[in-house]
Order: C-alpha cells, then sequence, then structure tokens
C-alpha cells in the first residue's frame, strides 16, 4: 500500500492524522496568542486613562495564578487549598532579592524560579501523596505557615507592614520597568508566553497523562505509570507559574505583602476557576477577567462586596452548576448539534 | 514463565493466599475458580503489586517480582484487567489507548510535542481492530456500554504487550449470550497473540469448555489443578465447590 493510500484508507475511518495535526493545533495556539498579544499590546495606544493598562497587568498576575491552579485542579484532580503561596513566595522572592542584592530584573527573576522550584519540590513531596481533602488541607497548612514565616521574620519581610520602600527596576535590555507602558507589555508578553507553555503541557502526552490519572490513577498505574512522580512534576511547574504571577504582582505595586500569600489568594484561585470553569483552558483566564471586573465595580459601588461575591458564587455553583466557559462550550455545541438535525 | 513460589497473604487472622505454589506454562490458557471469597481477586493483586506477599516468590522469567510497585510490575510484562472495568470515564477510546501506549513507551512525560505522538499509532489500531473497538474510537469511555468498557480494560492490558495476562472475571455482569462472546475474545486473544493468559471465571460451562487448564482456590489454598477433565472428576472440588453448589441449586 502507497502512503497515500494509508492515508486514505485511515481518513474514512476517521483516524487522526497525528503528525499533521498536532502541528496545526499548535500553529493554531501561537496564532491565536500572536493576535491577543499585538490587540492588547496596541490598548494603551487607543486610550489615554491609565485604568486599563492597569486592568490588564492585574489580569495578567492573577490570569497565569488561576490558569496554573486550574493544571492541577482542572487537569490532574488536584484540589490545593494552598497555591495562593507560591504567587506570595514569588513576589517576596523576587522583591527581596531586588531590594537586598540589587541584581538585575532577569537574574532574580530567574533566582526566584529557581527558589519556587525547591520550595514547591520539598512541600511537593510530602502533599501530593495525599488524597483529595487531605491533600487540599495540607495544602493550605503550608500556605499559612509560609504566611505565618512572612509576618515574624520582620528582619527580612517587614512583617505585617510588608516589603516597603519600592522594588528597585533598573532597567535591562532596555527595558526599563518602572515606565508604566514597560511593565504593561512586559506583564502582557509574560501572560501570553506562560499561557502559551501552559497550553502546551496541557496538550502533550504529559498532559494526557494527568488527565488519566485525574479520571483513575489506580488504573493509570497499572499501566506503568509513576503517579506519585507525575503529580509532583506538575505540582512544581503549577507552583512556577503562580510565582511568575507573583512576580508581575510585586513590580506592579513595587513591593510585597503579606496578604500576597494570604489562604485568601488561594480562594481567589478557585473562585476564579470556579467562575469561569475548569474543562476549558481558557476559562480561568475568563474568570480572572470576570472577578477582577467584578471586584473593582462592586467595591466602588458599596462596602458589601464579600455579599455579592458570595451571591455570584452561588449563581454559578447552584444556578450553572459549571463556570462561564463550560457553559459556553456545552451551549455552542449544542446548538450546533441541533443546527445538524435540520 | 511464571512461577509462584509458596505465596502468602493474611488480613488479620485470615489466609486469604495461604502457601501457593504454581507454574503456569508460556503461552498457557488457565482459568482460575473457587467460591466466593476463595481468595482468587488477592491472588491477582499479589502478582501484580496492588498488595503485597507477606511470604513467598512470584517469579517472572526467573525475575523475583513480589513487592515491586504496580508500575514496576507492569514495566516487567504483567498486564491486567479488572473485575469492575476501570477505564478514563472523560477520555475517548482513542485517547485512552494513544495514551496508553506512550506510557509504555515510556513517553507518558514527553512534554515538547503535541499528544497524540505518531509512533503510538500502529499499535493502538492494532489494539483496537483486535478487540473490535475501531468503530468506537471517538466515543468517551463513560458512554460506552458495560461490555465495551471491559474490552477497554482489556485493550488497556494489550497495548502494553504483555507477556502475561491476567483478567479478573471477564465476564462480569454480562447476559449470558454476551459471556460467550466476551470468552470467545479471550479465547482468540490468547490464540493469536501468544500471550500467557490466566483469567478468574464463575460460570462452570465456560470455564470447563474453554479452559485448557484449570486451578481451583479454596480458602487461599488451591484444592487442585489440572485439565477440565480431571478437575471434574477430582472429589475434594466436588465436594468444596461443585458439589455445596450443585446442593443450593437443588435446595432452590
Amino acid at each position: 500500500m502507497t502512503e497515500l493510500q494509508a492515508g486514505r484508507t485511515s481518513e474514512s475511518l476517521g483516524v487522526p492524522h497525528t503528525g499533521a495535526q498536532s502541528l496545526r493545533s499548535r500553529y493554531r495556539d501561537l496564532l491565536i496568542a500572536l493576535i491577543a498579544f499585538i490587540v492588547l499590546a496596541l490598548l494603551p495606544l487607543l486610550t489615554s486613562s491609565k485604568a486599563l493598562p492597569d486592568f490588564v497587568i492585574r489580569c495578567s498576575a492573577f490570569g497565569l495564578f488561576a490558569t496554573s491552579l486550574n493544571l492541577l485542579v482542572g487537569y490532574t484532580g488536584m484540589i490545593s487549598f494552598g497555591h495562593g503561596m507560591f504567587f506570595g513566595l514569588g513576589a517576596y522572592c523576587f522583591g527581596l532579592i531586588m531590594q537586598k542584592t540589587g541584581a538585575s530584573i532577569p537574574v532574580a527573576f530567574l533566582a526566584t524560579m529557581a527558589i519556587t522550584a525547591i520550595v514547591a519540590v520539598i512541600i511537593g513531596a510530602i502533599c501530593v501523596r495525599l488524597k483529595e481533602i487531605y491533600f487540599a488541607f495540607v495544602t493550605l497548612a503550608f500556605q499559612m505557615l509560609i504566611h505565618s514565616t512572612i509576618l515574624s521574620w520582620v528582619s527580612l519581610t517587614g512583617g505585617d507592614q510588608g516589603l516597603r520602600g519600592g522594588i528597585p527596576r533598573p532597567a535591562f535590555l532596555g527595558i526599563d520597568l518602572s515606565n508604566q507602558i514597560h511593565l504593561y507589555i512586559t506583564s502582557l508578553a509574560l501572560l501570553v508566553i506562560g499561557l502559551l507553555v501552559m497550553r502546551q503541557i496541557a496538550q502533550s502526552p504529559f498532559g494526557y497523562t494527568l488527565r488519566m490519572i485525574r479520571d483513575n490513577a489506580g488504573r493509570a498505574s497499572f499501566i506503568g505509570i509513576n503517579v506519585w512522580r507525575v503529580k509532583l512534576t506538575i505540582f512544581v511547574l503549577a507552583a512556577l507559574f503562580a510565582a511568575v504571577g507573583g512576580v508581575i504582582m510585586s513590580l506592579f505595586v513595587s513591593g510585597a505583602y503579606p496578604e500576597f500569600a494570604y489562604w485568601t489568594i488561594s480562594g481567589e484561585g478557585i473562585f476564579i476557576n470556579m467562575l469561569g470553569g475548569i474543562t476549558t483552558f481558557l476559562g480561568p483566564m475568563v474568570g480572572t477577567v470576570l472577578l477582577l471586573i467584578l471586584n473593582d465595580t462592586v467595591t466602588r459601588m458599596t462596602e458589601y462586596y464579600g455579599i455579592v461575591l458570595g451571591v455570584v458564587i452561588l449563581f454559578f455553583a447552584i444556578g450553572l452548576r459549571k463556570g462561564l466557559m463550560d457553559f459556553v462550550v456545552e451551549w455552542y455545541a449544542q446548538r450546533r448539534r441541533s443546527g445538524e438535525g435540520f | 514463565m511464571l512461577q509462584i513460589r509458596a505465596l502468602s497473604k493474611s488480613f488479620g487472622g485470615v489466609r486469604a493466599t495461604d502457601n501457593v505454589t504454581l507454574d503456569f506454562a508460556h503461552s498457557s490458557l488457565t482459568a482460575v475458580i473457587g467460591p466466593n471469597g476463595a481468595g482468587k481477586s488477592t491472588f491477582f493483586n499479589l502478582i501484580t503489586g496492588a498488595l503485597k506477599p507477606d511470604a513467598g516468590q512470584i517469579l517472572l522469567d526467573g525475575v523475583d517480582i513480589a513487592g515491586h510497585s504496580p508500575p514496576d510490575i507492569v514495566r516487567h510484562g504483567i498486564g491486567r484487567a479488572f473485575q469492575v472495568a476501570s477505564v478514563f470515564p472523560s477520555m475517548t477510546v482513542q485517547e485512552t489507548l494513544f495514551a496508553a501506549v506512550g506510557a509504555h513507551q515510556r513517553r507518558a512525560g514527553v512534554l515538547r510535542r503535541r499528544f497524540p505522538l505518531v509512533e503510538t499509532r500502529d499499535r493502538a489500531e492494532h489494539v483496537m481492530d483486535l478487540l473490535g473497538l475501531a468503530g468506537k474510537r471517538k466515543r468517551i469511555a463513560a458512554t460506552l456500554s458495560h461490555g465495551d468498557q471491559k474490552l477497554l480494560d482489556i485493550a488497556l492490558a494489550l497495548v502494553l504487550d504483555p507477556k502475561v495476562l491476567l483478567l479478573d472475571e471477564p465476564t462480569a455482569g454480562m447476559g449470558p449470550e454476551e459471556r460467550w462472546r466476551m470468552i470467545a475474545k479471550v479465547r482468540e486473544l490468547w490464540e493469536m497473540q501468544k500471550i500467557t493468559v490466566v483469567f478468574i471465571e464463575h460460570d462452570m460451562d465456560i470455564v470447563f469448555k474453554v479452559a485448557p487448564t484449570i486451578v481451583v482456590l479454596c480458602y487461599g489454598r488451591i484444592l487442585a489443578t489440572g485439565t477440565p477433565d480431571t478437575i471434574r472428576n477430582n472429589a475434594a472440588v466436588i465436594e468444596a465447590y461443585l458439589g455445596s453448589e450443585q446442593r443450593a441449586g437443588a435446595e432452590a
């Protein structure tokens, strides 16, 4: 049989052209990312307001954090209540290195990633063996441990005052992060690259190993997968992206505060995932935008921020029973199916 | 091939597997039977590493694998399917098999390429064809019929190209007709793949017709081994197993 014939017969059976198809999906992701980057990068030209770029920078920080949490929650079925500790760790590590050593920003960034990886390996090695609720609570316990360490180690962290006096932002490679536009473009680039890399993780063979573990970890071990090692790997990878979010946040506010490492950050991550939905890759990103819009508008209108947020989460959890993106995807699939019927 | 030497396992005071010594010849087809609670599933769980034996050896081609972890034992070449079909509910048939072949090829951790990998395709296609799942490749596992889920479970074991295939009640939960189709499939796989197959089965008709060798377990011990004829005429077996069942049947 010639190659052409082989291709044709397999097509009639609906066999995917594994090679070509995966290449195409990769280019598609790259194209979407590039367009999103260009559109968002041009945004400051359209408006003179500072609020919009600030909003996008915050979206970058929380979007990376929430999407990385979804790698654990949605893809692997590991519900971490302590993912925020790596957000805080990233912010503090980066801020401290910049303040204390006067290193250049790329060096401080890489050092932050290295420290986060080491901490995540240690915490992950203890946590990932635990099942569901125990995993959730032990990660939460580590979050509280890191938070109280930050509070009590006043000589290093400034305690409840946080890292004050601003974070020095020396220019590198012509990028000056004390310039608002430079910071905006850099955050955006980190967001887009971070999302692309996480998308690649999710669609790689490793990403499907995660899905197998989520669905049925016992069966996965009986086809030769070392479940513990896979869980630890994704725990550390997710921690790194959360730390990038923390770095963006510390650059944005030019400091780091204990709230960045408090459990409520983890709670917001879970909340964002519930809002946006965990069955699509971009669900958490949509959730981030939703939460930040809610946050900004509601706090402006009322002091009862918590109540409004509570009502919204009840609507999604009990009313829709899924996140917004899950809802949209299902609605679209249903429409297409009924469309085929006519 | 697969040799079990003085294998024992207790739960509290109960000896679920009691000093079992058995040889499974290369390319043999063996049925394991026994009344409920005879220790059949425990026996499988010990071989596959789901449970750690208290004592004894499990030799696969002379290598002792007793007490190793499940992934490690799988890598030595022992695949298993479960009594209750154990599949990945949210994945389609072909995703499941592409991923399983990838795991077998030690590519489960590949990060830089996209799923599915080209090199996993042939093996996955081959196994889908073998088990008649090719037409249902796009179906999500959770939506498959019970019988197809059992087949997918067996497919998951087969993609690993095992030397020994352990099937824990491949016909569990099936109607009479489906049972025979399933067992015919198992026999066909055994004949075509030339692997060592051991299966647990409750239906005596099936066991005596299909299996060239039968092992009878009772209270964790081997009561008898041999061909269907020797088992059928074994006094101990009739007393312990068939006898009681026939009596129960007569009472009902």
